[in-house]
């Protein structure tokens, strides 16, 4: 736990340096005035890119958890590009994304609470929604 | 010559503020995500913790399937909010001076307690519909920028890699749409 808390606090550190903690900074890329989200997005993945693929080669299981080290890869469905085009439209009319608000509460905008309580509705709706869809469709479970 | 010139003049256009502190911030948030997937080997996402805390007040089956991670998660969500305060309170309350860090013309920068902090312009509606939207389509689309963007990127996972470039696509021509209809900020 200590370990996780360190870790989202350099992620936190960086999303507010690189200025992801600010909307407007997001919404300047989307709009083609600064392209510099760019660098941020595949920095970090080509970070974490690097642990994703040396890791499971040097050990075969995490210290604290004891789990295998693997890539993380999730089955793809319609609900990819159906998520994927819903959280788009929201992103680009609001310029936050998850991470990017947690962050933005941190640097004093609290204003952002509309975004969070936002995310927290829209949560919500869908899980109620696929909950009672998984319930009256037992046998047809979703595949994350 | 000429050609560097152009080349100097298309990136300032394409990059106005460097490419800098994009890239520093951008290792920083890697480095998060690495710290964490060292020690446990979690591929951390930001997202899954709405639905996961929603598990502590809904019972849900939708939730409820996230309650063994939902702890770390309001953990490393702590995190981010304590790491985002500490930015605010170093580089932009000038405790740590960096040619990186610009004030910036947008939002309201302002004091409490010697502490400078900062709020956004964006409007309320905005931030609230894009909110729902994005609680939506990050939880049916299986990632946000974090899990499919940095994680799952950097996993190269066929099925991040087309999340990514939906949700980028659709966020641009959103973001265009809005602009041009004359909202701002």
């Amino acid at each position: 736990m200590p370990l996780i808390l360190f870790g989202g606090l350099i992620f936190g550190f960086g999303l507010g340096f690189s200025g992801m903690a600010r909307p407007e900074v997001v919404l300047d890329f989307l709009q083609f005035e600064d392209f510099g989200l760019l660098f941020v997005m595949f920095g970090a993945a080509a970070v974490s890119g690097i642990a994703f693929a040396v890791m499971p080669r040097v050990r075969d299981s995490a210290p604290l958890t004891g789990d295998a080290y693997g890539r993380r890869l999730k089955s793809f469905d319609r609900n990819v590009l159906i998520g994927g085009a819903i959280f788009g439209v929201g992103w680009g009319l609001s310029g936050i994304c998850p991470g990017a608000a947690y962050a933005s509460l941190g640097i004093g905008n609290v204003t952002i609470l509309w975004a969070i309580g936002g995310m927290f509705l829209g949560a919500y709706l869908q899980g109620w929604w696929r909950s009672r869809a998984a319930n009256d469709a037992p046998e047809a479970t979703s595949a994350d | 010559m000429v050609t560097d010139l152009i080349a100097l003049q298309v990136a300032g256009e394409l990059f106005p503020n460097g490419i800098s502190r994009y890239a520093v911030g951008g290792l920083l948030v890697g480095l998060g995500a690495v710290v964490i997937y060292l020690g446990t080997a979690i591929p951390a996402g930001a997202s899954t913790f709405l639905e996961s805390t929603l598990s502590y007040v809904s019972d849900q089956s939708r939730f409820q399937r996230y309650v063994s991670s939902r702890d770390w998660r309001v953990v490393f969500t702590l995190g981010i909010v304590l790491g985002g305060l500490a930015f605010a309170a170093t580089v932009q309350s000038g405790l740590v001076t960096t040619s990186l860090y610009e004030t910036g013309t947008t939002g309201e920068l302002y004091e409490v307690g010697g502490l400078t902090l900062w709020s956004t312009d964006v409007q309320p509606w905005r931030l609230l519909v894009g909110g729902v939207l994005v609680g939506i389509g990050t939880r049916l689309g299986k990632g946000c920028t974090s899990g499919h963007g940095v994680c799952g990127v950097g996993s190269a996972s066929k099925t991040s890699l087309v999340g990514v470039a939906t949700f980028l696509t659709v966020a641009i021509v959103t973001a265009q749409i809005v602009a041009a209809l004359g909202v701002s900020p």
